[in-house]
């Protein structure tokens, strides 16, 4: 160890990120101060992307309990949900943001490969995979190359890994021209029983690095997540990794056939903070230590400095704890699949982390300090009620004029052109959505991605969902409505809702009125899994999206659910099946547009609540839907969500190249019955003879519904009036982003 | 008829493919790209995926795996042997099927159900599909254009070597029904000796009522009437 005049200082923690308060606590713990190698280590560490510093309070609130829970947040890399018939799901959500805002392609990529690699190295095999993306202005030419790059990236990394990318969600709007945001859903199939787990233990087992050789890129990464987008960003383009889809798909096998094998003690992968956060986070775990040999690490250059190889992120690796006598085995696998597999280390009963390199002892720290749960820094955040908030609940309708005579057309014309709206067709056909044959929503479209788990009769239905217009007007009640919506997707789709991942993309929590948004997201999100018994099982937190210039992005806290559908045949799909099908709305019109597209966008008022929403009305009306759909009573069920009601009537038309004529409602303004987002609202088609049985149904459930109309052959007519031809409608649908974009 | 289906580093349709046939009620073993025996397999399916990452040239890399040898002799020798995807890739590659396959015209992966219509019954894999029918199944990749020079081309058409066509939904084969930019709209080819195969589209993908997406189980029928 360096002698104690070539120590850094205090000035050198500050640049590594730290505070003051930090640095001293470092000393107390390790008893002397720390050399650079150590610091960096605390530094990233400590920093929000590893130890959740600044939200784990408030996360700590969140229901994590459910009966089907085998792995909860917080105790592995993804949670684990037991599908019953001997299978588990290992599902997890993640961000990318701030690699994505500056190399859209590898910061995509990247961020595929390292959630797929936290669902296989619990031994679960990836099935299906989502992303939710967010994007500034689409009119400039940075939001364009953004998009370009970023779909790019998901699809090069996924379409050769060979996981189907199944759904998504793409949201514009001018508060993520700075920083886009990059959310990668991933979920994956075991034998319950058959999980591996991210620890270690057993003294004298040696420890393995696998996978791709160690580079200098990424180093920093998980600091670099951990602080504001600006000018100089660009400048920290080493801390943006570069992704091998052919390396991560060797890797999967590699690693399912070691785990598979039983001589895995422990593996955990190598994300944010490369081999120090596996080696502290496995060791905490199992409350050993390690002694490693950094000079053992495979490098793809010479020379590098021991703290390089500890922050480095390169992609696809892994750490394996290995039980001793059982190495060869190990080796045999990864020969086999062409990828390293070098010792660097064995497990010791000391509970600390000592680090070598060429003989000379490089840094000695305890691991239990440096996790969550241990020494890592936990804070209480000031928070404050933003000015704004109170300005947006006096949004008044009445000072907004409703349609004129025969306006609706434009209007419709309007939303069907725009970006928020139209399909996503040209960002879907870039993923590989068919292989694993298991996609069952190709031909037949459902709200959520409906996906088959071989080897037994169930699906598992996932979604990922967030209006972050609602959630900025009203933090708390639009978050419970980005619950809600996913579970709405999923009930609509004939599951059952089970569990949520979160992705918590929000600006600098050290200002209050930002964390007060953190804070009210938490709040509406524990109320609606408690309502929905769909407890958190874990996800992560991307603080820091915001720039000096814009300020921060709306709060996006993404909810990606899974549900379970038990037999094919209680599929639900979307689209209107027959002419002369009767259609309804289940649930109650409400003169409401506040935070809708059409109020934001078509009208430009940019200050209104979030939408109308009782939490109890929801429950109710997704219990009538689950139920109509458990008799057969409905040829189809869509959720109206972004674009209100005409939206999802002309999406329900279009795979099938149907029409509808319905009639108003008298009691609502046009643009609220027509273009409101009210919640808790479902299209639902019958066939004729299912009439009575359907009636009486809901009204033995006091369920609220209307009758709005009948599906016809081609044209789209609302009061007898033609509001736009099905073709002229779909042709805008389905063209107007790839428009946008050239 | 025992099918094997080489795997490669990188290929990712070897489970689709091996769960397909199995569906069809005959054995299908994997080859690993390493080894050199075929299994006394009668018929060899090289899968889709992306073989060595694809970094080169698709399909570049794995004609030189070890396996590969035997699985030419076998071609050679009127083995049936048929490539999906980056397995037709890799068999263009080797030779044993004329003409290239490039990038897609809108330098794009492109991923989406196409409609296919068998171009003759003069082959195992079309021999008693319906002419006038326009199949529906998946294409998922970014270097698919057929292409080829002209007096391939009159090679092709001169010995009936075209399989399948790019067809819109009534059996149109027609420039808006052509996904990718490949040269008279081939989907899918054979050898001059009729027992090497090769086609862009997925139908193992399209085998199963589950998915709703079915048309491809009646062409990989063909192959074991």
């Amino acid at each position: 160890m360096e002698s104690n005049e070539s120590l850094p200082t205090l000035e050198t923690a500050k640049k590594l990120g730290l505070l003051p308060e930090e640095y001293d606590r470092i000393q107390e713990i390790l008893g002397r101060k720390p050399n650079f190698t150590e610091l960096s280590i605390f530094s990233v560490m400590w920093s929000e992307h590893c130890s959740y510093k600044n939200s784990i309070v408030w996360l700590k609130t969140l229901p994590k309990d459910s009966p089907r829970m085998l792995a909860k947040a917080g105790e592995e890399n993804a949670g684990l949900v037991d599908l019953g018939d001997g299978l588990g799901c290992a599902f997890k959500i993640e961000s990318h943001n701030h690699p994505s805002a500056l190399e859209p392609y590898q910061g995509a990529a990247t961020g595929v490969g390292g959630i797929n690699r936290d669902i296989f190295t619990m031994g679960a095999r990836p099935i299906a995979q989502l992303n939710s993306l967010r994007f500034g202005n689409i009119e400039l030419a940075k939001t364009k190359w953004l998009v370009k790059g970023v779909v790019k990236g998901i699809g090069d990394y996924g379409n050769a890994f060979g996981i189907p990318t199944v759904g998504g969600e793409v949201f514009f709007d001018d508060c993520y021209s700075t920083n886009p945001l990059v959310n990668a859903f991933s979920a994956g199939i075991l034998k319950v029983g058959k999980q591996a787990s991210a620890i270690s233990y057993g003294v004298g087992n040696p420890v393995f690095i696998v996978g791709s050789a160690t580079g200098k890129d990424g180093i920093g990464g998980a600091s670099f997540a951990s602080e504001d987008i600006t000018a100089k960003s660009s400048e920290k383009l080493p801390a943006v990794q570069v992704g091998d889809p052919f390396q991560e798909k060797l890797l999967l096998e590699a690693s399912l056939e070691i785990i598979e094998a039983g001589c895995v003690i422990g593996i955990q992968d190598m994300g944010a903070a490369g081999i120090i956060c596996s080696t502290s986070e496995m060791s905490a775990k199992g409350e050993h230590g390690m002694i490693i040999d950094l000079s053992k690490v495979p490098t793809r250059q010479p020379n590098m400095k021991p703290f390089e190889i500890l922050l480095s992120e390169s992609q696809e690796r892994m750490l394996i704890v290995v039980e001793k006598g059982r190495e060869h085995e190990a080796k045999k696998i990864f020969e086999k699949w062409d990828l390293n597999c070098e010792q660097i280390g064995e497990v010791t009963d000391t509970k600390r982390l000592q680090f070598f390199q060429d003989g000379q002892l490089v840094a000695d720290v305890p691991a239990d300090d440096l996790v969550l749960g241990g020494g890592a820094p936990i804070y209480h955040r000031e928070y404050r009620e933003p000015a704004y908030y109170q300005e947006f609940k006096k949004f008044k309708i009445d000072s907004v004029q409703d349609l004129e005579a025969g306006e609706i057309s434009k209007a419709f014309d309007f939303l069907m052109n725009h970006p928020n709206i139209a399909s996503k067709k040209w960002v879907a056909e870039q993923y590989d959505s068919s292989i694993g044959r298991a996609n069952r929503n190709t031909n037949a479209p459902s709200d959520a991605a409906v996906v088959k788990v071989h080897g037994s009769k169930k699906s598992i239905v996932i979604t990922v969902d967030c209006n972050s217009r609602y959630v900025n007007a009203d933090p708390e009640e639009g978050c419970a409505i980005a619950v809600a919506e996913a579970a709405r997707n999923i009930v609509c789709s004939g599951g059952v809702p089970v569990a949520i991942t979160n992705c918590l993309n929000f600006g600098n929590p050290y200002v209050p009125e930002v964390y007060w948004q953190f804070v009210g997201a938490i709040k509406g999100m524990r109320k609606a899994c408690l309502a929905f018994e769909t407890p958190v099982t874990g996800g992560n937190v991307s603080f820091y999206n915001q720039s000096s210039d814009e300020g921060p992005v709306f709060p996006t806290p993404t909810i990606g659910m899974l549900g379970i559908l038990e037999e094919a045949s209680q599929k639900m799909t979307l689209d209107f099946k027959e002419e002369g099908d009767l259609i309804y709305l289940v649930g109650e019109s409400v003169n409401d547009i506040a935070s809708s597209e059409y109020l934001y966008s078509y009208k430009g008022v940019k200050a209104s609540p979030s939408p109308h929403f009782v939490l109890e009305t929801e429950q109710k009306i997704q219990g009538g839907v689950a139920s109509l759909i458990q008799q057969s009573l409905i040829q189809s069920a869509h959720d109206l969500s972004d674009g209100g009601l005409l939206v999802a009537l002309a999406e329900s038309s279009f795979p099938r190249q149907k029409g509808f004529a319905i009639n108003s409602d008298q009691n609502i303004r046009q643009d609220a019955f027509l273009f409101g987002e009210a919640q808790s609202r479902v299209l639902v088609s019958v066939a004729p003879e299912k009439q009575v049985a359907f009636e009486a149904q809901l009204k033995s459930q006091t369920i609220p519904f209307n009758a709005l109309g009948v599906v016809t052959g081609h044209d789209f007519i609302v009061d007898g009036q033609i509001v736009s031809s099905q073709a002229s409608a779909s042709a805008s649908f389905h063209t107007a982003l790839e428009k946008a974009l050239n | 008829m025992k099918f094997g289906v080489v795997v490669f580093p990188g290929s990712n349709c070897d489970d689709d493919t091996v769960g397909v046939i199995e569906s069809l009620g005959h054995q299908a073993v994997k080859l690993w790209h390493k080894e050199t025996s075929l299994q006394n397999c009668d018929f060899i399916i090289l899968p889709g995926g992306f073989s060595y990452g694809d970094y080169l040239r698709s399909g570049a890399i794995a004609r030189f795996s070890p396996i590969m040898d035997n699985v030419i002799k076998h071609a050679n020798d009127g083995g049936y042997l048929m490539g999906i995807c980056n397995g037709f890739q890799v068999l263009v590659e080797a030779h044993l099927l004329p003409g290239v396959l490039l990038r897609n015209n809108s330098q794009k992966f492109i991923s989406k159900n196409i409609y296919l219509k068998a171009a003759t019954n003069q082959s195992l894999i079309t021999q008693s599909l319906d002419l006038n029918n326009a199949y529906k199944i998946p294409i998922a990749h970014a270097e698919g254009r057929y292409f080829a020079d002209e007096k391939t081309l009159e090679d092709l058409k001169a010995n009936d070597q075209i399989l399948f066509y790019y067809c819109d939904e009534n059996g149109q084969v027609n420039d808006a029904a052509n996904p990718n930019g490949s040269l008279f709209n081939i989907a899918g080819i054979c050898n001059a000796g009729r027992n090497v195969i090769g086609m862009m589209p997925h139908p193992e993908r399209a085998a199963d009522p589950d998915l709703a997406n079915i048309d491809g189980l009646e062409i990989l029928k063909q192959l074991v009437l």
